[in-house]
């Protein structure tokens, strides 16, 4: 905190109002309702609701649907993370290699990240389309007959691939800039020091990079828990039932269209407490770097 | 904080054939990556410029045809929805005011709250940075039903204060300022003060112009982040006279699940690149400073 500080008592009072308030009414208050409905179980005609205790959370964690949906969120979690990191990761370290084009590549690679989910998602079902799909096509020829949105594991695969193609600019951006802060005497220390370029990538090159690729891999964890709803929307448009979903999802589905609210705030919690959980994980590892480093 | 600016490293010249290879390798994974990121939005743009009959046919188009003005037309300024109230050019406009409103509104709040923390002495500074710090914790997407029932409640739905209010509530830009105005130098405020500058004179006089970069690449960032929102729109906008061009894509993809004639993809083409348009012009073209914005409110 600085020293230097302004002696007033209500101007900032005044600045800090306005944020608080809005944080108060939109967040706060949700939150919560959420926490609060979690225990009740709402009338689906809307004549009030009875207090049922962890009702809706053994419900929850009893239903085979829902434990499935987490398992798919889980391997979907798993996919996207290690795809778009890994790819992101060769793209950055050759586009910090080369000398020619390094800027257009730059712009080539990252300008996708501009790209609504939901959008992307559209364009994702246009290119998995049962008529005029070219990569329903690519599979048929292949000898599998693809079938968007009627079998479970392929309509899981044009939305990993959707997700995974949209979260690679943002990774790539990251790993590029760290890649870059990395001081040049250090890479020519490095380059007398060893003459392998993939040692080197290794020995020198990644422990450097490591904050940035801690700091991703919590990014993408939430992306794909989160913010991949778009796509998924997009793509089980219509028929979410049969269809592969994530958690994130589920809450909506279950909170609007089959208006169990107590049912969907029980997995809006079980959520908020997976998101603590990364919150702690990600604080205890920050520490533990700046103690070791 | 190292300097973000993406420069070209100077490289140590390496010699001879196996390394020539090498660099023929490196151009042709990232030729690869570049055609993976960019082949699925050419395919767009070609499909866009044919005949509805002819993508029913034939599938996505790998050429460009002759119909690209025709759909983009129909897309823009052809009437759809239900009510056959809305066009393009309504969802752009709404689109823009989300992207604008969201990202100006971000900016004002964040700045003035960051102001209030780091530089006045508050008692409970403490408690209001948590209070706000919290937010990070919990995503729209997991309190969006219980967040729901309070917009509507509070008479805010199919309203552009209901769109993008709710959607401020979060500390990302509150954090970014904090961490900027501790890195400015204590004897700058030091030597205001002796000149006899009051807090507001300060922060509009000098605070303020010092971050015109900071606001820059932060409005950059919340503007296509509020552009590209999605959920939110979708459920709180039930008016079509009030759908973003991203929500647009939401109804698009209800007509040609539910139509039974020829679906209108050409102009469901047309209009994706029209959703996807001004963000992406912004990130290219002001590409520094988007980079600039990412990397470190970020952190």
């Amino acid at each position: 905190m600085k020293r230097a500080a302004f002696n007033h008592r209500l101007l900032p009072v005044a600045l800090l109002v306005p944020q608080i308030a809005i944080i108060a009414i939109f967040f706060y208050w949700p939150a919560w309702t959420a926490i609060q409905s979690s225990f009740y179980l709402e009338d689906p005609f809307g004549f009030g609701s009875t207090f049922v205790g962890t009702d809706n959370y053994t419900r929850l964690f009893a239903s085979s649907e829902y434990l499935k949906v987490a398992q798919f969120t889980i391997l979907f979690t798993v996919i996207i993370t290690v795809f778009a990191l890994g790819a992101a990761l060769l793209l950055a370290v050759k586009a910090d290699k080369v000398l020619r084009g390094a800027r257009t590549y730059r712009t080539l690679l990252m300008w996708v990240y501009a790209i609504a989910p939901p959008v992307a998602g559209f364009i994702g079902v246009m290119l998995f389309d049962q008529n005029i799909g070219p990569m329903t096509d690519l599979f048929n020829w292949l000898g599998h007959d693809y079938r968007l949105g009627l079998n479970y594991m392929d309509t899981a695969f044009a939305m990993t691939i959707t997700s995974i193609w949209i979260q690679i600019p943002v990774n790539f951006i990251f790993f590029l800039s760290g890649l870059q802060s990395i001081p040049q005497s250090v890479k020519e220390a490095a380059m007398i020091d060893n003459a392998s370029p993939t040692r080197r990538f290794w020995e020198t090159t990644f422990p450097l990079l490591a904050p940035t690729a801690f700091f991703l891999l919590i990014i993408n964890i939430t992306y794909a828990l989160f913010d991949t709803f778009g796509v998924i929307d997009t793509i089980v448009y219509g028929n979410p039932a049969s269809n592969p979903m994530t958690l994130v999802y589920k809450v909506f589905v279950d909170g609007f269209r089959g208006n169990d609210i107590g049912g969907s705030s029980a997995q809006s919690v079980v959520l908020m407490l997976l998101v603590l959980g990364l919150t702690i994980f990600q604080f205890r590892m920050l520490e533990r770097r700046i103690h070791y480093t | 904080m190292t300097d973000t600016t993406l420069s070209m490293p100077v490289q140590v010249a390496p010699r001879g054939r196996r390394i020539r290879l090498s660099v023929i390798g490196d151009h042709f994974v990232l030729i690869l990556g570049a055609l993976f990121m960019m082949a699925p939005i050419y395919m767009t743009l070609t499909t866009a410029s044919h005949e509805n009959l002819t993508i029913h046919r034939e599938g996505l188009q790998f050429l460009f045809g002759g119909e690209l003005l025709n759909n983009f037309d129909a897309a823009m300024f052809g009437q759809g929805g239900f009510s056959g109230e809305i066009t393009g050019m309504s969802m752009l406009k709404n689109s823009l005011i989300l992207g604008m409103g969201f990202a100006l509104g971000k900016i004002v709040l964040s700045m003035m709250a960051a102001y209030a923390i780091v530089y006045f002495r508050l008692r409970f500074a403490t408690f209001a940075f948590w209070v706000i710090f919290t937010t990070l914790l919990l995503p729209l997407e997991v309190r969006i039903v219980p967040s729901y029932e309070v917009i509507t409640g509070l008479g805010l739905a199919n309203t552009y204060t209901g769109l993008i209010v709710p959607l401020l509530a979060s500390a990302t830009g509150t954090f970014f300022f904090r961490q900027y105005f501790l890195s400015i130098p204590e004897e700058l405020v030091e030597a205001a003060r002796i000149d006899g500058a009051g807090p507001v004179k300060f922060f509009i006089d000098i605070l303020v112009p010092l971050s015109r970069t900071m606001i820059a690449a932060i409005f950059i960032v919340m503007f296509v982040y509020g552009w590209n929102q999605y959920l939110w729109p979708t459920l709180i906008t039930t008016d079509e006279g009030l759908y973003t061009l991203v929500r647009g894509i939401k109804q698009i993809r209800q007509s040609l699940a539910e139509s039974n004639q020829i679906p209108a993809y050409g102009q469901a083409m047309a209009l994706s690149i029209i959703a996807i348009l001004p963000p992406v012009l912004i990130v290219v073209f002001l590409q520094n400073w988007f980079i600039k914005g990412l990397v470190e409110s970020d952190k």
